[in-house]
């Protein structure tokens, strides 16, 4: 696999080089792996920090900014940050009216958030938690780890950070947090596997002409293989699978995210099966989002998230947003 | 009785035996998990190695304690709080002697292990490192190399297992056929424990 990079050991700190010199309304601490809105800790506002391992960009640096969040702080490729990272991070953001973590449900990120919560309020930092957990291809029971966390991830942190930079208590952006995330599913579909850089070879093998369908965003394979459908069959499957899980009765916010891999052409020819299928299903889109939000490495491939809304969270989702992956209304 | 040394030799062999085998641990996680077991802990380790030298702690509770404090801080990913906890709660049980016996480690590594269970949630049988760990718990009373087996035949025995807690669970049963390389970890944890011993007898004679 050709990668464009250095050696695999830096692949993490290289890009937060990049991504300071290209961005510089952000504060980013190469050697400690946060990024930071260059105006935190900004008075009386909650601070919202997110993070996770690296190769889902622009989540979740790309989203640091007015309107969304306040830090990041990316691991190394597909693995969770450490909790020293987070704790940095809540200490940069705290203006005093506490600091909510955004914590996509796998095992490492919740542990290591977990921890980092702790030692955080030991220094005097208010914290509230949500976990984000709308893959619906995961099967949710006592014996497994529970959802992933995928493209709802975008939404809570677009929502939450808009009501945060209205000043709104850190109790209220908790619990908009947890609306969204409550009203939010997801499923997505691989018809490649990614590479890390640590291994420099697909993380799994799917032979030409055939799809993993419920793929998470780690290089994880789905949990059911089938040979290759068409964008038609895909979108079908995709949100079927999600309106068995959810009946909205509001309007949704719709993203159709890609994976890294895949050509806009194929997301819009894509968004347009998937609205095709939400039409004839009876759901009202009231806003759509497609491109590379929340991708996996170089997978090909796209997930489909829905969001239910009602008008105060239209709202937020549509004030005003400034950061490098995300930006609208300024 | 083991001191500091013994301890810091673990600790040591330890890195040792991750770096040996990261390409394989990786290759372990990559049909069931993220391919990045072994890279992931081969960094902690090389700075365990590293604090140790250190700061050069002189309890074998402060060595344990300072050495899951540098996972924590550098692993990331599941491992780092899972490994760190049980060092750190090993080494907190193992209070402040310059020594400690045998049978003090073993409830020291009980209660570590037990606070690894506690934190991610795991029972034995559900496909991670504790089916590893809790089986050479349970034969360190006989002999070093007693856990030494019982560790790596916990980790054989995760095969056929269906992953039910991190990542290999939201596979399902697609998780079944391979060998979990958190389990294939923790066994190198307990040989290189069974290493230490058997170069700290080599010493002594």
């Amino acid at each position: 696999m050709r990668m464009l990079i250095n050696v695999a050991e830096s692949v993490v700190a290289d890009a937060l080089r990049g991504m300071a010199v290209a961005h510089p309304e952000l504060t980013v601490d190469v050697e400690n792996r946060v990024v930071v809105r260059r105006d935190a800790p900004v008075d009386g506002k909650v601070g919202l920090v997110s993070g996770g391992g690296s190769g889902h960009e622009p989540l979740h640096g790309g989203f640091v900014g007015p309107g969304m969040l306040s830090a990041a702080c990316p691991g190394e490729v597909f693995t969770s940050p450490v909790p020293d990272q987070m704790v940095r991070a809540a200490a940069a953001v705290d203006s005093g009216a506490g600091v909510l973590f955004i914590v996509k449900n796998y095992t490492g990120d919740v542990l290591n958030f977990d921890m980092a919560a702790e030692l955080a309020e030991d220094e005097g930092i208010r914290i509230a938690k949500v976990l984000v957990n709308d893959d619906v291809a995961v099967t949710d029971s006592l014996y497994t780890a529970g959802r992933r966390g995928t493209g709802a991830t975008l939404f809570v942190e677009k929502i939450a950070g808009a009501a945060a930079e209205e000043g709104q208590p850190l109790e209220r952006v908790e619990a908009l947090a947890r609306q969204v995330n409550e009203n939010s599913r997801s499923f997505g579909v691989a018809l490649s596997a990614c590479s890390t850089p640590a291994k420099g070879s697909p993380t799994f093998d799917l032979p030409a002409g055939e799809l993993e369908l419920g793929v998470g965003i780690h290089g994880e394979p789905g949990r059911e293989r089938r040979a290759m459908m068409t964008s038609r069959e895909i979108a079908d499957f995709s949100v079927n699978a999600i309106l068995d899980d959810m009946n909205p009765r509001n309007p949704v916010l719709l993203l159709v995210n890609g994976m890294g891999a895949t050509p806009l052409l194929e997301l819009y020819g894509f968004n347009a099966e998937v609205q095709r299928v939400l039409t004839e299903r009876g759901v009202a889109v009231a806003r759509t989002l497609v491109g590379n939000y929340v991708t996996s490495l170089d997978m090909a491939g796209a997930s489909v998230t829905l969001c239910q809304v009602d008008e105060e969270l239209l709202r937020l989702y549509d004030a005003p947003v400034r950061t490098p992956g995300l930006r609208w209304g300024v | 009785m083991l001191d500091a040394d013994f301890f810091r030799r673990w600790m040591t062999a330890t890195a040792a035996s991750v770096e040996r085998e990261a390409e394989r641990l990786t290759a372990l996680d990559s049909p069931i998990g993220d391919a990045d077991h072994g890279s992931n802990l081969r960094r902690g380790f090389t700075a365990v190695v590293a604090v140790l030298e250190k700061d050069a702690p002189d309890t074998p509770g402060a060595v344990l304690v300072l050495a899951g404090r540098q996972l924590i801080s550098t692993v990331g990913g599941a491992s780092g709080p899972l490994y760190g906890t049980l060092l750190r709660r090993t080494g907190k049980a193992l209070g402040e002697a310059a020594e400690v016996s045998e049978a003090q480690l073993t409830d020291a590594l009980r209660a570590g292990v037990d606070a690894v269970m506690a934190l991610g949630g795991a029972a034995p049988g559900d496909k991670t490192m504790i089916d590893a760990l809790v089986p050479a718990v349970d034969a360190l009373p006989e002999s070093f190399a007693a856990a030494r087996a019982a560790a790596e035949e916990g980790a054989l025995a995760t095969m056929p297992l269906q992953a039910r807690k991190g990542r290999a669970s939201y596979l399902g049963e697609r998780s079944i056929g391979h060998q979990d390389p958190g389990a294939t970890s923790a066994a190198l944890l307990i040989t290189a424990l069974a290493g230490a011993a058997e170069a700290g007898e080599a010493a002594d004679v």
